[in-house]
């Protein structure tokens, strides 16, 4: 039996124990009236369920981590000892055999030897199965049965079942935390490889990107002077430069819709404006990429014509406007919410000295959210520097040094995009580079994020 | 109630209140007040919760405006004008008749800003000499000075309760108004913290027309003059303060102050 229809009688079996169990804990409640149960009927139910299902659950898991490695040390004594392969052939014998087995991929002609071992693999695994299942319906018997039995108005089953729960939602909550370390790892060591290639400091400190194609590189190791200069800063004042832009559209837009929204809308219109705009933060960036490469690019290009300025339709002013436009309902909506979170007495305190209204607003109410709305600002701060699609199709994807808005530019992500696309070496520095670049993007955007919520966390303990 | 029960012949009228209701959306909070505040005394409104004591306070100086759904009617005079007029202007009128809160509410600045809020807002002091005078004058009338005044440039919100809520009175002080309200002053403030701010209305009375809604039946009787008792939106009897809890004319008066209900 496969892993999956086990799963499934398991669930099955838990559903069976569950209604023995609240079955038995009603009828032990209804037979004696003297006897109060400690727990809910379905507490016994559940209790039952559980002792029925985990440890089978942890034995399938336990046996499926053990039993490949067992089986194939198996098969490989086996083979005679004139095919026994050394060192790292056994591992591409035993896919072949493996293959054999499943009757997929073989590439040649099998050998006698091959096939006999591919059966006996196949034997082997399919024993294995059997053993696994009989296993699992005996310590899932043992299980349901004993805690049956244990089943008397003494027994404190809620707490067991508690402890299971918060046990689950604990290993819930670590997934998301076990995923980013897994990322930064992944990452550090493709970084380090990188960093074997190109010194860190002509990474962070040099002024030249130009990376060169991967053939040009290192492949036979006499060319490592010729491999291109990996450096950062263009890429990173690129960035820079865009997310300014975009901060610089973003905020005074973004807080503007803020203020009118807490302030003046009247509620028939905030219930209608606000889920509009925050649809607006649905849009995939890949449609603002569209947007800024068709319409805002020529506009800005005519714009600085009429004004003297020559403006490139693909420049980092017009991958900076467009972003900052996609980042308005990110800072309104969050602005919003901060603003009226400022308590009604404080306006009311402001309004009762004779202040008016916007004279409240600037003075009052903006002083007292600002922590509020610096968070929701450094959160978009480092959702403009992450950001990649929009600049990949407007930006121009120039990588200079540059501070002038009106020429192209290239940004970290987008650099990443063009050294991961195309027929690349994965193990040349013109690949390895953007895992150095991911990660620096990364603690980048984490300390961005870290000093963000540190504000909006300090600003949340001022009023609650 | 009756003109006899306005506390002295002599006194001038600060404000009057002639058929004033309140409804809330379609909701009748206040069913026709008439009353009249003399100047310089204090008159405390008493009555149990929901009664539209605040309610009628927030009629006062207009921060009723600041809730959509409340409107009122009637007509409501200070020195004879009407200040529910169209042409009236409600910020002026805010700087005449202050407000203090029930819940001390400075702002999240200085102990210095805070009181120079108002001034700089009215152009009440146009150099910085002229405004240190003002915070000093304005936090010495509310007797705080002593307590802050080498700590001006700290959190206002870092003070007591019973500070903050003086530092809120020296901050209506501070822009000269001729009527103080004060909604249930010290409901947030331990018993010193209370008999301070009780001392300090009586000090205020010299130089300003208070209103104060209280809960606290033994306060209405220490510090004003003259007590007002509303029950159900209604203004049931207005007399001297000694009068009304001694000699009450309403059977519900005499049943509240009592503690027969509320």
């Amino acid at each position: 039996m496969n892993n999956f229809s086990l799963i499934l009688m398991l669930l099955v079996l838990m559903a069976v124990a569950y209604q023995f169990g609240m079955v038995r804990s009603r009828s032990l409640a209804g037979g004696n009236n003297s006897a109060i149960m400690h727990s809910r009927p379905h507490h016994y139910g559940m209790m039952v369920g559980l002792w029925a299902v985990l440890p089978p659950l942890f034995i399938m898991l336990l046996w499926n981590w053990f039993s490949p490695g067992v089986i194939q040390s198996m098969v490989l004594a086996s083979i005679p000892a004139e095919h026994l392969p050394d060192g790292e052939q056994a591992a591409i014998i035993m896919r072949r055999i493996s293959n054999l087995a499943a009757n997929f991929g073989i590439v040649a002609e099998a050998a006698e030897w091959e096939l006999n071992a591919a059966n006996y693999l196949q034997a082997l695994r399919q024993q294995s199965a059997l053993m696994l299942t009989a296993l699992m319906f005996i310590v899932a018997s043992v299980g349901l049965l004993l805690s049956f039995r244990k089943i008397q108005p003494s027994l404190r089953a809620r707490h067991q079942v508690e402890k299971v729960m918060m046990g689950l939602l604990l290993l819930c909550s670590t997934v998301a935390i076990l995923t980013t370390i897994g990322i930064v790892l992944s990452m550090v060591g493709e970084t380090l490889k990188f960093f074997t290639f190109i010194k860190p400091s002509d990474f962070f400190f040099g002024t030249t990107w130009n990376p060169r194609f991967s053939t040009a590189g290192v492949a036979d190791g006499s060319l490592t002077g010729s491999q291109g200069s990996f450096g950062l800063l263009p890429l990173l004042s690129g960035t820079m430069l865009v997310a300014f832009i975009a901060m610089l559209v973003a905020i005074p837009l973004g807080l503007m819709v803020a203020i009118y929204m807490a302030e003046y809308a009247p509620s028939k219109v905030r219930n209608t404006v606000k889920p509009v705009i925050e649809v607006l933060a649905g849009i995939p960036t890949i449609v603002y990429g569209f947007f800024a490469l068709v319409t805002v690019g020529p506009f800005l290009t005519d714009l600085g014509a009429m004004l003297g300025l020559t403006i490139r339709a693909t420049s980092a002013l017009t991958a900076g406007v467009v972003m900052g436009i996609m980042l308005i309902p990110f800072i309104s909506s969050l602005s919003d919410d901060i603003l009226t979170q400022v308590p009604k007495a404080l306006r009311d305190g402001s309004l009762g000295l004779g202040a008016t209204k916007s004279e409240t607003i600037r003075k009052v109410v903006l002083p007292a959210a600002l922590p509020g709305i610096v968070g929701a600002v450094l959160l978009a701060v480092s959702r403009a520097i992450g950001e990649t699609m929009i600049v990949v199709l407007a930006a121009g994807n120039s990588p200079s040094l540059t501070a002038n808005p009106f020429e192209a530019v290239s940004t970290v992500t987008v650099t990443i995009v063009n050294q991961l696309t195309g027929d690349n070496d994965f193990a040349s520095p013109q690949s390895l580079v953007a895992f150095a670049l991911g990660l620096t993007l990364f603690v980048i955007t984490l300390l961005l994020n870290v000093v963000a919520l540190v504000i909006v966390r300090k600003y949340r303990e001022q009023y609650e | 109630m009756s003109e006899s029960t306005v506390l002295n012949d002599a006194a001038k009228v600060k404000m009057t209140a002639r058929d004033v209701k309140v409804f809330y959306g379609t909701n009748q909070a206040i069913h026709g007040i008439d009353m009249d505040i003399m100047e310089n005394e204090v008159i405390a409104f008493i009555g149990p919760s929901g009664c539209g004591k605040s309610t009628f306070l927030r009629c006062l100086n207009r921060m009723n405006d600041t809730i959509d759904i409340c409107r009122v009617t009637g007509q409501i005079a200070l020195d004879g004008q009407d200040i529910y007029h169209p042409s009236l202007d409600v910020v002026q009128l805010r700087a005449q008749v202050g407000m203090v809160f029930q819940k001390p509410n400075p702002f999240p600045k200085s102990i210095y800003d805070n009181i120079a809020y108002g001034p700089k807002l009215h152009g009440l002091a146009s150099k910085k000499s002229d405004l240190d005078d003002v915070v000093e004058s304005s936090l010495r009338r509310a007797g705080l000075w002593e307590e802050v005044k080498d700590r001006l440039n700290q959190p206002g919100t870092g003070l007591s309760g019973g500070q903050q809520q003086r530092l809120c009175i020296a901050r209506t002080i501070a822009v000269s108004p001729e009527v103080i309200l004060m909604d249930e002053p010290c409901s947030a403030l331990d018993p010193i913290a209370t008999s301070i701010i009780e001392e300090l209305i009586a000090e205020l009375k010299q130089n300003f027309t208070i209103v104060i809604v209280t809960h606290n039946m033994q306060q209405a009787a220490r510090v004003s003059d003259r007590t007002a008792f509303f029950h159900l939106g209604n203004l049931i009897e207005l007399g001297v303060t000694n009068d009304v809890f001694t000699n009450p004319t309403q059977k519900r008066t005499e049943d509240y102050i009592t503690g027969r209900y509320g």
